[in-house]
């Protein structure tokens, strides 16, 4: 089966003052892939992933979604589209419950619905392991934990897109190797645009790489073609010779 | 009175309204600028300045001037130093967030208002201005002869409302020269532009606050005192004053120590004009509304420029 | 689900105890609660948008004072009886709340309240002005005879009493159940971390806009029924006092909580009241308790309540 695109960005820039943070970037997602973005700090990664979902209004540069322009589209109505996005520093409700903070999440499909809402939240707390944290007052979670929330947020969803920023920045190695196992059981349905540092988690779940440095695209390929990719290594991935 | 005089006199007039109102918006945007936070107590600065100016110049008793003179030393320094207990025990604690200190704030402002009710009571009371001559001001006119000067009947200004306008001056020149040449200006500033780092290099952020504070306070009673003689001293009176500052301050840019200047004195000079032509709550009811839309659409203020 | 029967428990549990009170109190008390549940209207209001969504509006006295006039000056001038006056009420608060609401949602935190203060004060202005109609400071009076609903005289104590009631109820039931709809708790989603609300695909500034209109209808509604049931109407009530109180009050009782506006509104009527005895500077207490509350209970009574314990409490 070809690869479907689902979103494709076009010559997305963004110009902060005189800082470059994206230029003229091109990506495009397969549908039911999971495509790592990586690159060093500062490279432009969470201004990129700003500019698709709508959160930061691009210099110049278009987004598509399913073939559609979705460039003049606020990001709420980017998420109600079909996609859901994690922030790289964690953002939940904190003075709310646990349950509530799912519930939040799910709530924008199926409010309408009290018996499958409900049912919805305990299947997304259960996957994910907090199910017996749900009464509590989600700002009182471990770090760790705040960020399996947020993921559990984006879940909850349900999106064709998923993007996440850094999911793994904190986490324990039990924690990454759940987020490892519950990434590949969404993937085929789910789209996902991962940044991540952790080379362990791209190696393990990225179909497809690309490597952003100084707001441009400087490579792009599977994990191993990067991997082999001299100017990458000079880069970025020169520091870190394992993996 | 021909409209050339009439104009004239209105523009003298507001000019002391802008003396006045720069001093008091000046304090209310050095605590902005520096301490990013909206003091909505300051109008109640300014009214203090007032009473404590009556109390003053009541206590000492002689020649006006002698209480004048008393008033405008004690007046700014006592309610500067309460204003730098306020901050010290309230804003401090609430640890200079913008919402619990508004909120705080309007909490002081009453304290202080219905303090004062208390104390000095429900009347207005004057006080002597320390010279008064009234000055006839001379007008031109193109006649048959060529320019003539003429004294038309009430065009006059006394000599106490001038002085309103040159001491407003000398103040901002010396406040002007205190922020830009001193030691202290410079800690001011610092703290203004990152307090963070401003604490890392040992500038102490606390203190600075309360002085900042304190000064800010000082300013508005210091436009009390010499407003008093020209208008009575009551405990309501830091409302308007407030809300004329407020205004200067966003139209201004918030903050903004050389916008706070130039918006004063539009703001003062078209209030003295606009309420000798107009009624005074049709124009007021224009400027409101007009700043809240400034606020809208330009929240960095008419002579502010965007941030990037 | 009993988690859920308990605050209906409360909530019913209050209406009874105020029904009771009308029987219980002596007749000054009797009053002075009508007036506590018709304020308490105005807070539970202005609670939907400063403790519930967060957004702290300074200005809050111009709905209650469209409310008030809006029947005021419809029954006066036009000689609407009661009903339509009450609409005509409703209508005005609700566009005026659409139409700040449109303007001010553009700006946030103290921008927010600065805008929600100036347009306050140019509606107190603009009533001041239009002083032939709306007699200015001095205010007008409702006439007796407008004050008849149903053949029922409004200004005696009883009726004014039970009208008062009513509306307390209906509003308290009303605001419980929304707030526990999903529409509440978006606007808690608002409050919490907005971003985080639009990111999930929440249309925040709508949300937002209608929470203004619906508190902006609830605060006109206490209006023009303390037009209605005490039969005076003035610009006083527009004023920035009446924007600083219902902040108070919510602040007071607990921001964010269905019963705290209630009980702000008993606590500050009686402290005001009492006070009131032996100074004229009455606001004194205000201040001091607008202090207190910012530097050791943001949480207010109930906020407070909850945190020691008593969880539940909606
Ligand atoms: N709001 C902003 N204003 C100015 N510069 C910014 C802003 N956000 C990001 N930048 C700059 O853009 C560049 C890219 O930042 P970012 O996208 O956060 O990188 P990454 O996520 O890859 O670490 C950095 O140089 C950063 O300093
Ligand atoms: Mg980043």
């Amino acid at each position: 089966m070809a690869a479907v695109n689902v979103l494709e960005a076009k010559g997305l820039t963004k110009i902060y003052g005189g800082v470059e943070a994206n230029v003229d970037v091109d990506l495009h997602l397969d549908q039911g892939k999971i495509t790592a973005l990586i690159g060093p700090n500062g490279a432009g990664k969470s201004t990129f992933v700003g500019m698709i979902s709508g959160r930061i209004a691009p210099t110049r540069g278009t987004v598509y979604f399913k073939g559609r322009d979705i460039s003049q589209l606020p990001a709420h109505k980017r998420m109600q589209l079909g996609m859901a996005y994690t922030f790289q520093i964690t953002s939940i409700f904190p003075g709310l419950s646990v349950y509530d903070n799912v519930a939040l999440a799910a709530g924008l499909r199926l409010a309408h619905d009290k018996q499958a809402h409900d049912a919805k939240v305990h299947a997304v707390l259960d996957r994910i392991g907090l199910d017996d944290r749900a009464d509590q007052t989600a700002g009182d979670l471990s770090y760790g934990h705040q960020r399996v929330l947020e993921i559990a947020m984006g879940l909850a969803q349900e999106p064709e897109v998923f993007i996440l920023d850094e999911p793994t920045q904190g986490l324990s190695e039990t924690e990454v190797d759940a987020f490892i196992a519950l990434m590949k059981s969404i993937a085929g349905e789910t789209t996902i645009l991962l940044i991540e540092h952790n080379m362990r988690v791209v190696a393990a779940l990225a179909d497809h790489v690309t490597v952003l440095d100084q707001g441009r695209v400087l490579a792009s390929g599977t994990f191993a073609e990067i991997h082999a990719n001299d100017a990458v290594q000079a880069a970025y991935l020169g520091s870190t010779p394992h993996a | 009175m021909d409209f050339g005089p009439h104009l004239m006199l209105a523009s003298l007039e507001g000019a002391v309204i802008s003396a006045i109102l720069v001093l008091t918006a000046m304090g209310l945007s050095l605590v902005f600028g520096v301490m990013r936070v909206v003091n909505v107590a300051h109008g109640e600065f300014f009214m203090l300045g007032a009473v404590l100016a009556w109390v003053v110049s009541t206590t000492l008793g002689g020649h006006p001037a002698i209480g004048f003179i008393g008033a405008l030393i004690v007046a700014p320094v006592l309610v500067g130093c309460i204003a730098a207990g306020v901050d010290r025990f309230v804003l401090k604690r609430v640890n200079y967030d913008a919402d619990r200190t508004i909120v705080a704030t309007i909490g002081v402002l009453y304290i202080i208002q219905q303090s004062t009710l208390m104390l000095y009571g429900p009347e207005a009371r004057p006080v002597q201005p320390p010279f008064n001559t009234r000055l006839s001001l001379p007008w031109f006119e193109f006649g048959e002869n060529g320019f003539a000067m003429i004294w038309p009947w009430g065009l006059s200004i006394t000599s106490y409302k001038l002085f309103v306008i040159f001491a407003a001056a000398a103040v901002l020149v010396a406040l002007w020269l205190l922020l830009t040449r001193t030691r202290i200006g410079l800690i001011m500033r610092a703290t203004q532009q990152d307090s963070d780092t401003a604490q890392a290099f040992g500038v102490p952020v606390g203190k600075v606050y309360s002085w900042v504070f304190g000064l800010g306070a000082g300013l508005a009673a210091l436009g009390a005192v010499l407003v008093v003689p020209i208008q009575q001293a009551h405990y309501l009176m830091g409302g308007d004053p407030l809300l004329l500052a407020f205004i200067v301050v966003i139209i201004g840019g918030l903050g903004s120590l050389p916008g706070t200047v130039i918006a004063a004195l539009l703001i003062g000079m078209s209030d003295g004009i606009i309420s000798v032509f107009f009624s005074p709550t049709l124009a007021k009811i224009i400027a409101t509304f007009l700043v809240a839309m400034v606020l809208v659409f330009r929240p960095q203020g008419l002579l502010g420029r965007a941030e990037t | 689900m009993m988690a859920s029967r308990k605050p209906l428990a409360l909530h019913l549990g209050i209406l009874a105890l105020l029904l009771v009170l009308f029987f219980v109190l002596p007749a000054y008390h009797v009053g002075a609660f009508s007036r506590i549940m018709v304020l308490a209207i105005y807070a539970m209001g202005y609670n939907l948008l400063f403790g519930y969504t967060g957004l702290l509006s300074l200005g809050h006295a111009m709905f209650f004072a469209a409310g008030m006039y809006g029947f005021g000056l419809t029954t006066n001038l036009t000689g609407f009886s009661v009903i339509p006056a009450f609409a005509s009420a409703m209508l005005a608060a609700g566009l005026l709340a659409l139409g700040v609401g449109y303007l001010a949602l553009r700006t946030a935190g103290v921008a927010f309240m600065i805008v929600t203060l100036m347009f306050a004060q140019t509606v107190y202005l603009i009533i001041l002005y239009f002083g032939t109609y709306t007699r200015g400071d001095e205010g007008f009076v409702v006439q007796q005879a407008q004050r008849q609903l149903a053949g029922i005289d409004l200004t005696t104590e009883t009726a004014r009493y039970f009208t008062a009631f009513i509306l307390f109820s209906v509003c308290f039931l009303a605001m419980a159940k929304l707030v526990q709809m999903p529409f509440g708790k978006r606007l808690i989603a608002i409050r919490e971390n907005e971003e985080r609300a639009r990111m999930l695909g929440y249309d925040v500034a709508n949300l937002k806009l209608r929470a203004m209109v619906i508190s902006g209808v609830f605060s006109g509604v206490a209006g023009a029924s303390y037009a209605l049931l005490f039969g005076y109407v003035g610009a006083s009530f527009a004023g920035v006092q009446y924007s600083i109180f219902p902040l108070l009050w919510v602040l007071l009782g607990g921001a964010g909580t269905t019963i705290g506006p209630l009980i702000g509104v008993i606590f500050m009527f009686y402290l005001i009241d009492i006070s009131s005895g032996w100074t004229n500077a009455y606001m004194l207490v205000a201040g001091i308790v607008l202090v207190l509350l910012t530097l050791f209970a943001p949480q207010g009574i109930v906020g407070t309540l909850r945190k020691r314990g008593v969880a539940w409490l909606p």
